[in-house]
């Protein structure tokens, strides 16, 4: 038992962290709730070197095969940790520019890491669900808490009732797999996928994999279950809104290679043609719909979703260095969109967020230090060397090919160039066009000091990207 | 004496590092800024120089080998060398660059710190491009460089520059994502990203085909051939001129080194079944796009159309090859025809480089690249006249200047092929004299056409230093070009050879 407790250390000490943080907030008086967001981050701090230094990085089930500690677990539930921590230093910023600074934000952002974290460490279709609603709930939550602005509780109006369909599918398509095989846990549902299950249960085991998949790409936003993306990711406040984009689809990346390689790798022929056109269709409405945005945060949702329809290259290869590519692209995806959404953040007023397109123009010349980092992220999304973004398009382009579709690849990189031209539009704003006013960007010397981090991360890691695909490689064996 | 310096990586990286510091230095301090890019692109051309003297001609192995593991998972390495083909293209890229930074010296006055970064850091990457070994290195800094040049045409371009310089950047990057897709499947069968093991890689005549797509999508764009040339003459139009000649002089020459590089030695069978067609594509270049220069009334226009239409000798030099060895069977005219196109890319660097920075030398006075705001400058310019003259002369492939050798080869070589190819590849000798000579005497020649003429001040001593260094080594290529033959002669030979053995098996 006490080995038991030991497994689930982070998530426990989370959750107690997390209870006294809200109980905490109470206490904390001043108007930017400094208190609370210390204590928040402080909590995070701890909870990185708990995965990092008690468990034990070896593959070890827990509660009955419900739970489960491996490589992969431990690494995604650091990089979720250290991105939350980046995001909050960020919504931080954000909420003291529209003055609307409160505590439960960043408590619900906590609840939302351990549910993040349980479906990282999901073993069992249960835990996978759990761990799913908990996240969701607590973001919906996050959206609506901005109660005055009509757009943001729209928008959680939007998520949630969205968010309640992809769970319900999800749920539906659990229950098939359970009839079809009559265990819970994603080791038996393996093995009754493996050995050869007569024909009418497989048929219910298939059924039930597509709407599995169904969920897993309404929580990602591939296309045709993008509908949501855009909405929310414009009507929530830019706080959230980076919070959405960034480790949640650390956490949607865990529940795909739970679901989909560690319980039903067997069924890889039938769910592969899905993806295939999940991704061709995302890859192509993402990247060609973009273009005609002028609202920055809707472009870059539908960025996001162009970036999905790439993440899933590496899950179709159906191998373990595909699966290694999609996680490294989804890392590389989440540092890229926080700077992104952090750059909106910073240019952002008191009572006015800055995410018209013509908020870039001339940034060059305002501040041409943000600037620069703004043309590494974008040179980066569009996956331009020497950037990081270039060796994510590479790592699971080269996934592809290696299990023999050329055609896939050539159809990604076509999309990856039409891309390319709304990322180039940003830098021609910047750099191109003469800016509207003058004034310098301002903004505190901690926001300043985290995007810059940021921004070279982007760029240092384009040059040196071996030790980061090879932890990829190590997590998932 | 023997120095064990790491010479490519410092061909590299001492522009790029300079351009950073540049970077940060910013443009409180003009004159700093300046002084310091100028010393930076001495002391890389020193280098380059100091390893030409330590290089070997007598062989067709790589020299200068730095090797270093990079991405140890997926076998990609920091792996650097120079053959006869890469080290002359790092020579004229080092040297150009001098030349661009001192012909902005008082032309660019605003941002002046990132022009120069954006140069410096573009040298370094393209030093980059001809010293890798391993194909991803090689992509990494090939893609790079599109990022500089981006900003460059698009910071201190004309007034169309944002439609060209995107332009120029999609165009671009559609045809080298193909390339990186051939990469990556030759990956999957060989496991090495080492070019020289992908040159040994066995393939299919059908794979070999494909790849061959791939490669001439990329190299094609970038040289460019027709019918991908379009991008090249808005680039070329709306890029300041330093851009305009580091894009005539060096980046069309990534074209042809690639296909010198990748598309002959690692498909020689699809090179082979697919000659006629890259032939075919070349003369259209030579003989279409001369007439289109012909017709042309702005002056950088011009020049980039002919700088098509010599691009076009270079990959008939290229490709003809095969054509003359099936006629003669011996490999002497194909090398001939092979070092001929590659002494058409260095000469052209020094004459493309010098008109464009002719015509730069009159937009900077009169503000107008159209032939016709000028006439008659010769009466209020003589000097400038006269290093016109020479460089217009050089262009049309006039014998005695650097333009006629690599012409004269390539048609040479041609004639062993086919008199129709020879025939048509030397009416370049009449289109080039016509469109060249012909806009040089609207613009030079005649009564002076009007007040902007009238008022003209004569190129400075900056221009004339310069233009005088352009000049001299026209000429001195034009009567002694064996020291670039002999750096190139044993790797094209090997080449050549390497391209005779079939890979299908």
């Amino acid at each position: 038992m006490l080995s038991q407790i030991q497994l689930v250390m982070p998530e426990l000490a989370l959750l107690i962290l997390a209870s006294f943080a809200l109980v905490l907030d109470t206490y904390s008086s001043s108007k930017e709730k400094l208190l609370t967001f210390r204590f928040v981050q402080a909590t995070l701090l701890i909870i990185i070197c708990l995965i990092l230094f008690t468990t034990p990085d070896t593959q070890s089930y827990s509660f009955n095969n419900h739970f489960i500690t491996d490589p992969m677990s431990i690494i995604l539930k650091t990089v979720i940790c250290i991105i939350s921590l980046v995001v909050f230093f960020y919504s931080h910023e954000y909420l003291k520019q529209h003055e609307n600074v409160r505590g439960e934000f960043f408590v619900l952002g906590l609840f939302a890491v351990l549910g993040m974290m349980i479906m990282s460490s999901a073993a069992s279709l249960l835990t996978v669900y759990l761990g799913l609603e908990l996240l969701s709930l607590s973001l919906y939550a996050m959206i609506a808490m901005h109660k005055e602005s009509l757009n943001a509780s729209e928008a959680a109006m939007k998520y949630f009732v969205l968010g309640a369909l992809a769970s319900g599918l999800l749920l539906y398509g659990i229950s098939m797999l359970y009839g079809a095989t009559g265990v819970l846990d994603l080791q038996g549902i393996s093995i009754a996928a493996s050995s050869g299950i007569d024909s009418g249960m497989k048929l219910i085991m298939v059924f039930g994999l597509v709407f599995i998949v169904v969920g897993i790409a309404f929580k990602l936003g591939a296309v045709p279950f993008h509908m949501w993306v855009p909405d929310i990711y414009e009507g929530s406040p830019t706080a959230v809104t980076l919070f959405i984009s960034t480790a949640p689809k650390i956490a949607a990346f865990a529940m795909t290679i739970r679901l989909l390689s560690d319980g039903l790798q067997d069924l890889l022929a039938d769910w592969q043609g899905m993806l295939i056109i999940l991704s061709i269709l995302s890859m192509a409405t993402g990247n060609v719909i973009a273009i005609s945005q002028t609202n920055i945060k809707r472009m870059l949702a539908y960025s996001t979703i162009a970036h999905v329809g790439f993440f899933l290259l590496g899950i179709i290869s159906g191998t373990a260095s595909g699966y290694a590519g999609s996680m490294f692209y989804i890392i590389v995806y989440a540092l890229m969109s926080m700077g992104s959404f952090g750059m909106v953040i910073l240019l952002g007023k008191k009572g006015v967020e800055a995410d018209r397109l013509e908020d870039f123009k001339g940034l060059a010349k305002r501040s041409p230090w943000y600037a620069f980092i703004m043309l590494i992220l974008m040179f980066s999304m569009a996956g331009i060397p020497p950037l990081i973004g270039f060796w994510a398009k590479w790592f699971v382009i080269k996934e592809v090919i290696a299990m023999g579709f050329v055609w896939l690849a050539a159809v990604a990189v076509v999309f990856s160039v039409i891309g390319a031209f709304y990322y180039l539009r940003i830098v021609k704003l910047m750099y191109f066009d003469e800016p509207e006013q003058m004034a310098a960007i301002k903004a505190s010397r901690a926001i300043r000091l985290v995007l810059s981090m940021n921004g070279m991360a982007v760029l240092i890691l384009g040059f040196i990207p071996g030790a980061l695909m090879a932890l990829c490689i190590s997590a998932i064996t | 004496m023997e120095l064990n310096l790491p010479l490519l990586s410092l061909l590299i990286w001492t522009p790029i590092l300079g351009g950073v510091w540049v970077l940060f230095v910013g443009d409180r301090q003009e004159e700093t800024v300046k002084v310091f890019s100028l010393i930076v692109s001495i002391l890389v051309f020193i280098i380059s120089v100091y390893a030409y003297f330590q290089f070997d001609n007598t062989t067709a192995q790589l020299q200068f080998i730095e090797f270093r593991e990079w991405i140890p998972v997926f076998n990609i390495n920091y792996h650097l060398g120079v053959d006869g083909i890469a080290f002359p293209l790092i020579l004229l890229t080092t040297f150009i660059t001098i030349l661009v930074i001192l012909s902005a010296w008082e032309v660019i006055n605003y941002r002046i710190s990132q022009f120069m970064a954006a140069f410096l850091m573009l040298e370094g990457m393209m030093n980059g491009v001809f010293a890798s070994v391993d194909a991803i290195l090689f992509y990494f800094f090939w893609e790079a460089m599109l990022i500089p040049m981006f900003l460059i045409i698009g910071i201190w371009g004309g007034p169309n520059r944002v439609y060209a310089t995107i332009k120029f950047f999609l165009y671009t990057f559609l045809g080298s994502v193909f390339m990186l897709i051939a990469l990556l499947y030759m990956y999957s069968q060989a496991g090495s990203f080492n070019i020289l093991d992908l040159h040994q890689l066995p393939l299919s005549l059908e794979t070999q085909k494909l790849i061959f797509i791939a490669f001439f999508l990329a190299f094609a764009v970038k040289i460019p051939m027709w019918p991908v040339h379009t991008w090249l003459p808005d680039a070329h139009v709306e890029a300041p001129t330093a851009g305009s000649v580091i894009l005539a002089a060096i980046m069309l020459k990534m074209g042809g080194y690639g296909f010198l590089r990748f598309s002959l030695p690692i498909t020689p069978d699809a090179s082979m079944a697919l000659d006629g067609f890259m032939i075919a594509l070349s003369l259209i270049a030579v003989v279409y796009i001369g007439f289109v220069a012909l017709v042309q009334t702005d002056m950088k226009k011009l020049i980039a159309y002919s700088s098509i239409s010599h691009m076009g000798f270079v990959t008939l030099g290229f490709f003809v090859g095969f054509a003359i060895f099936a006629n003669t069977e011996s490999s002497t005219g194909a090398v001939m025809a092979l070092e001929g196109g590659m002494m058409q890319m260095i000469s052209h660097g020094f004459i493309s480089g010098a008109l464009f920075l002719c015509v730069g030398v009159l937009y900077d006075r009169v503000h107008s690249r159209e032939i016709s705001s000028y006439g008659g400058v010769a009466n209020t310019m003589p000097m400038f006249a006269a290093f016109m003259m020479l460089f217009a002369m050089a262009n049309s492939g006039l014998p005695g200047t650097s333009g006629f050798v690599g012409e004269f080869l390539v048609i040479l070589g041609g004639y062993q092929a086919s008199f129709w190819i020879a025939f048509l590849a030397a009416m370049t000798l009449i289109l080039g004299a016509a469109y060249t000579l012909w806009m040089y005497k609207r613009v030079i020649f005649g009564d002076i056409a009007n007040d902007n003429v009238a008022e003209l001040k004569d190129i400075n001593s900056r221009e004339i230093f310069i233009l005088s260094i352009l000049a001299v080594v026209v000429l001195l290529f034009g009567v002694w070009p064996a020291p670039i033959f002999d750096m190139m002669h044993p790797t094209i030979e090997n080449l050549f050879q390497h391209v005779l053995q079939s890979k299908v098996g």
